[in-house]
């Protein structure tokens, strides 16, 4: 018998039986989609992840004062930095692997136009800050050098702040003030959107110079809040981290054991939220899985009350001259494509839920072309494991057994 | 003639658990090649044990059983269901056609276990069909045939293989009168072409119509003489 001969009795027989073919098919189905969704699910939320923090910038470091192991605590209100040590990082013979360097003063403060206020945060810094942070204007210009050594009055409005002072007027060239002073707002920044650990379109950018001697207390104008470090690329994060502890311990004075300041990475954040994802998909996929044995149980109950429906069709088949070899073929084979058909209408449910779930949930589910040939491989071979024991019973059935006429 | 099939001190016993059942107590036949023999006996006297192991569809427990030639007593469940193939014809009291196949599929059925191509199992099952008189009826369905032709079409199954043998298991059980006259008819038609006919039976009238009559009788055979004689429906 050849195999094509097999496979068109395999499907004779399946649509001999409709109804219940699709139903046998259902668990599968319904396991192989939900398999789909929630790794699509768990794939889409991994790039967002990832997206967002490539968007804070992956080969960004933060320094921060005091130590994150508690170490030394600095005297509150003052920190360890100090704009010296940001440009001891901006030396490329301390720090080679540095591309660039923003030390940022901040301070909260209520900004006002006219009548209009809106509470913010300041981001005293230098000329770098855009380079360092990736961030570009929609408006209007970022502020100069020589703005910057001449502590002038101007200001650089995150989006957030423009819209709720200005709406829809344009900003450049308006006043705003802070802390009973005037500034000129000479541009505004592009929006990067707000995330679950910071909104960085609601700040005001300004001369670190002017908020050191304009905004913040005197006893507070030497600290930095913190120093943000662009390494030359991705893979130079840890080479500057080492280049930026070694200069920063040996400027202060400390050893490893009192470091007073701690460095952030995203890199590290993003290893974390990755791994996180990775076993939290894994997770959900396994529970899921579970729904695919589930079904394949079902595809063996079908397979084994078929072969006992079909006795007397299987004994005269062996009268006929079928040997046991191909009986069993002939019903792996039909379970196998049970499963496969199963399979396959679950990945077009799956292709269809994520189609739906994307912007539902304003979120990338990813259905891939591998996940999808691995679905159609794992409901064939759950299909033909399923179908392994009733093929056994229908091949080994004696066929004086299959053919007495008593049934 | 030379023998077509040949037993000879063929039991068959079934283990039961607790006792053992000896449904044939040694069994000697000899069929030579072009005969129609009847065997005849009444439910329970191991008639369908017989058939069974005639058919290749069991072993027998001791003895020997040659068919055409070759010795079938020892072999594996997959040689047997060759040899059903090549060399054994079945008609069955109950016809056992698979309702799902026309016709046509039907009778090609063996062939396809045989290996044959599609066009020459297309020619030749169609050849067969025409052979029993239901050339005009090979697409339908078997609920759509009346019991006798349902038979024909099952007859036509049992020669499309061209077998040494034609075992017909109470062919005519399931028939009335005129559909069994016709299936008796078909049968003389053939044993007149040559054909070796092994027909089992209870009913005397239906034995009567083969050329050799042996009677079974508590797993035990005894060669009963035919009542009219050789050759009175040649």
């Amino acid at each position: 018998m050849s195999w094509s001969e097999t496979f068109r009795t395999a499907i004779e027989a399946l649509l001999g039986r409709r109804m219940r073919s699709l139903l046998t098919m259902l668990g599968i189905l319904i396991g192989i989609a939900a398999v789909m969704l929630t790794v699509g699910l768990g794939e889409g939320a991994r790039h967002q992840i990832t997206a967002e923090i490539n968007k804070l910038g992956s080969n960004l470091l933060i320094v921060m004062p005091g130590s994150l192991s508690g170490g030394s605590a600095a005297a509150p209100g003052a920190s360890s930095l100090t704009l010296a040590d940001a440009a001891l990082l901006s030396d490329p013979a301390v720090a080679p692997d540095v591309a660039g360097v923003a030390p940022v003063m901040g301070t909260r403060v209520s900004v006002q136009r006219g009548t209009e206020s809106w509470s913010s945060t300041t981001t005293g810094t230098t000329v770098d800050w855009t380079d360092v942070r990736g961030r570009a204007l929609v408006d209007g210009r970022f502020f100069t050098e020589v703005e910057q050594a001449s502590a002038a009055q101007v200001a650089v409005l995150g989006p957030t702040v423009a819209g709720h002072l200005f709406e829809d007027s344009p900003a450049v060239g308006q006043e705003i003030v802070m802390s009973g002073q005037t500034f000129l707002v000479v541009g505004v920044l592009e929006s990067v959107g707000a995330n679950a650990m910071s909104n960085d379109d609601d700040l005001v950018v300004l001369p670190i110079t002017t908020v050191a001697q304009r905004l913040v207390p005197p006893a507070m104008a030497g600290g930095l809040q913190s120093i943000y470090v662009a390494a030359r690329d991705d893979a130079s994060i840890s080479s500057a981290h080492q280049q930026i502890t070694r200069a920063l311990t040996v400027n202060h004075g400390t050893t490893s054991a009192d470091q007073d300041f701690s460095i952030m990475t995203f890199q590290a954040l993003l290893t974390a939220m990755d791994t996180m994802t990775g076993v939290l998909t894994t997770l959900l996929a396994g529970l899921a899985g579970i729904s695919l044995v589930v079904g394949g149980i079902g595809v063996m109950n079908i397979m084994l009350v078929s072969v006992t429906e079909r006795v007397r069709e299987i004994g005269l088949r062996k009268a006929l001259g079928a040997t046991p070899a191909l009986i069993r073929r002939q019903f792996l084979v039909e379970a196998g494509i049970l499963g496969l058909l199963g399979g396959a209408l679950g990945v077009l449910l799956g292709i269809t839920g994520a189609l739906i779930l994307t912007p539902l949930l304003d979120l990338q589910v990813t259905v891939s072309l591998p996940a999808t040939a691995l679905a159609l491989a794992v409901s064939l071979g759950i299909g033909i494991i399923a179908g392994t024991y009733p093929a056994s019973r229908a091949a080994n059935l004696p066929p004086i057994d299959a053919l007495r006429s008593d049934r | 003639m030379t023998a077509l099939l040949r037993m000879s001190g063929v039991r068959k016993t079934y283990d039961t658990g607790a006792i053992q059942v000896e449904a044939l107590r040694g069994i000697d036949l000899d069929v030579a090649e072009g005969d129609f023999v009847a065997i005849m006996g009444p439910s329970g006297s191991g008639k369908s044990t017989l058939m069974h192991i005639l058919g290749c569809l069991d072993v027998p427990s001791a003895g020997t059983y040659e068919l055409d030639g070759v010795d079938v007593s020892q072999m594996t469940e997959t040689d047997l269901a060759e040899v059903r193939n090549r060399r054994i014809g079945f008609v069955f009291q109950q016809f056992n056609l698979l309702p799902s196949m026309t016709a046509l599929r039907n009778v090609e059925l063996p062939l396809v276990y045989a290996g044959v191509g599609k066009a020459e199992r297309h020619e030749r099952a169609l050849d067969a069909l025409g052979r029993v008189g239901l050339a005009e009826r090979v697409h339908h369905r078997p609920g759509e045939l009346s019991g006798g032709q349902q038979q024909r079409v099952s007859v036509a199954r049992a020669l499309v293989t061209d077998p040494a043998l034609l075992l017909a298991d109470e062919p005519t059980g399931n028939l009335d009168s005129v559909s069994t006259r016709d299936v008796l008819d078909l049968f003389h038609s053939l044993h007149d072409a040559g054909r070796t006919i092994v027909l089992i039976t209870h009913e005397a009238e239906v034995a009567e119509e083969a050329h050799r009559v042996v009677r079974i009788t508590d797993g035990l055979l005894s060669e009963g003489a035919h009542p009219e004689g050789a050759g009175a429906h040649a």
